[in-house]
């Protein structure tokens, strides 16, 4: 029973050290590839900016956590 | 770090920080957290409607990972968190309103603030009060807490009220199977209703209220409420980030840092609520009211709006 929690407290540790790099590197390729653009769009096309944001926010959540889960699982395939 | 948006320099690690400590708090608590954010964000010279905005904005996506995650575990009522978005979205435009007539009466800081300092108190002082008895009344049992969390069973000193208010026959009654209760639509509505009024009026996702509501007057099992008030946040604090982010209060990229902290605090917040019985999660939840009045307290005392 330990073991098993043991097992599974390892395996989430895992799955979250893949979501932290991931989630650090989509921040930086947002804000390298869309800052200015977004800036733009703040000032100007405020209705296409709150879109924007908004996709911006869920993306890195959804997204994210589902790559994060296909990566965890290749990963686990390969350590068995 | 330059953040062109809102015109503020700030260390990106202590954003990673502050989002890290929400979202621990959100995903054990169903909290948005925005009584933490908001000042933290004024700390460092954010101002004031760039604060409320951006942190709505990184809400949304924190809520929608712990969210996603309380889903895998079977802690989300997603017929209940459907009916109350509609309820709350309602109940926090009522909130506006009256903020807009207090504006115009001249007297809104005072009001929003003493309303703060009673509700925020109320809730700590009811919870512990409640918890309290509830985990002395059950003291000695043998079900250790992994095993009780394991169940969803949930034990409350204040269950025999809760039984009575379910038991109200006012057309239609809902059955709602996830959580386990049959209940009047309009009792849902009017918890709701409150929590958004509350959210409209004091600002944030009104979780600190919404979440306590779910317990003690639906009835619905602490890990559910928990759960589902997560998923009504992710509606509620969309549709404020949308309004925000049109009048030009939302500095994304500030909202992007913070979730990078948030996202991993969340996932942490989420699974330790599998480690605790409803009690103690509710016992735990007692501080966080309370930071929230200590703040607008200290905000009277000196005039300095965190």
């Amino acid at each position: 029973m330990k073991q098993e929690a043991a097992k599974s407290l390892r395996a989430f540790a895992a799955e979250l050290v893949i979501y932290a790099v991931l989630v650090t590197g989509y921040f930086f390729l947002v804000l390298h590839l869309l800052g200015g653009w977004l800036y733009q769009l703040e000032t100007k096309h405020r209705i296409l900016y709150a879109f924007v944001a908004i996709l911006l926010i869920a993306g890195q959540a959804v997204v994210l956590d589902a790559v994060t889960t296909v990566l965890f699982r290749l990963l686990r395939r390969r350590w068995r | 770090m330059f953040f062109p948006i809102s015109h503020s320099h700030i260390n990106p690690l202590y954003l990673v920080v502050v989002g890290f400590v929400i979202g621990i708090l959100g995903g054990f608590f169903g909290v948005g957290g925005s009584f933490i954010a908001g000042p933290a964000l004024r700390l460092m010279g954010v101002d004031w409607n760039y604060a409320v905005g951006t942190d709505l904005a990184h809400i949304v996506g924190k809520s929608i990972v712990a969210a996603r995650k309380h889903r895998t575990l079977g802690n989300v009522d997603l017929k209940l968190g459907m009916i109350m978005a509609v309820g709350t979205i309602g109940g926090a435009e009522g909130g506006a309103q009256v903020i807009q007539a207090l504006k115009r009466a001249g007297n809104v800081n005072t009001v929003v603030s003493w309303v703060a300092i009673v509700v925020y108190v109320g809730i700590s002082v009811f919870m512990l009060w409640e918890s309290h008895t509830t985990l002395k009344l059950h003291k000695g049992r043998t079900v250790s807490d992994v095993k009780a969390a394991e169940s969803k069973a949930d034990h409350s000193a204040f269950g025999p009220v809760t039984k009575k208010i379910q038991r109200m026959e006012i057309w239609p009654m809902i059955s709602l199977p996830t959580s386990g209760i049959q209940i009047s639509l309009w009792i849902i509505l009017a918890v709701a209703v409150v929590g958004g009024f509350f959210s409209g009026f004091l600002g944030g996702g009104a979780g600190y209220i919404r979440m306590p509501s779910m317990v003690y007057v639906l009835g619905i099992p602490t890990h559910l409420a928990v759960g589902t008030d997560l998923f009504e946040v992710v509606i509620s604090a969309s549709y404020g980030t949308f309004t925000h982010a049109i009048k030009g209060n939302v500095d994304i990229l500030i909202a992007l840092v913070m979730h990078t902290g948030a996202v991993i605090g969340a996932q942490i917040g989420v699974v330790a609520t599998q480690y605790f019985a409803g009690p103690k999660i509710r016992l735990a939840f007692v501080p966080l009211p309370l930071i929230g009045a200590a703040i607008v307290i200290y905000t009277l005392l000196t005039g300095h709006k965190l």
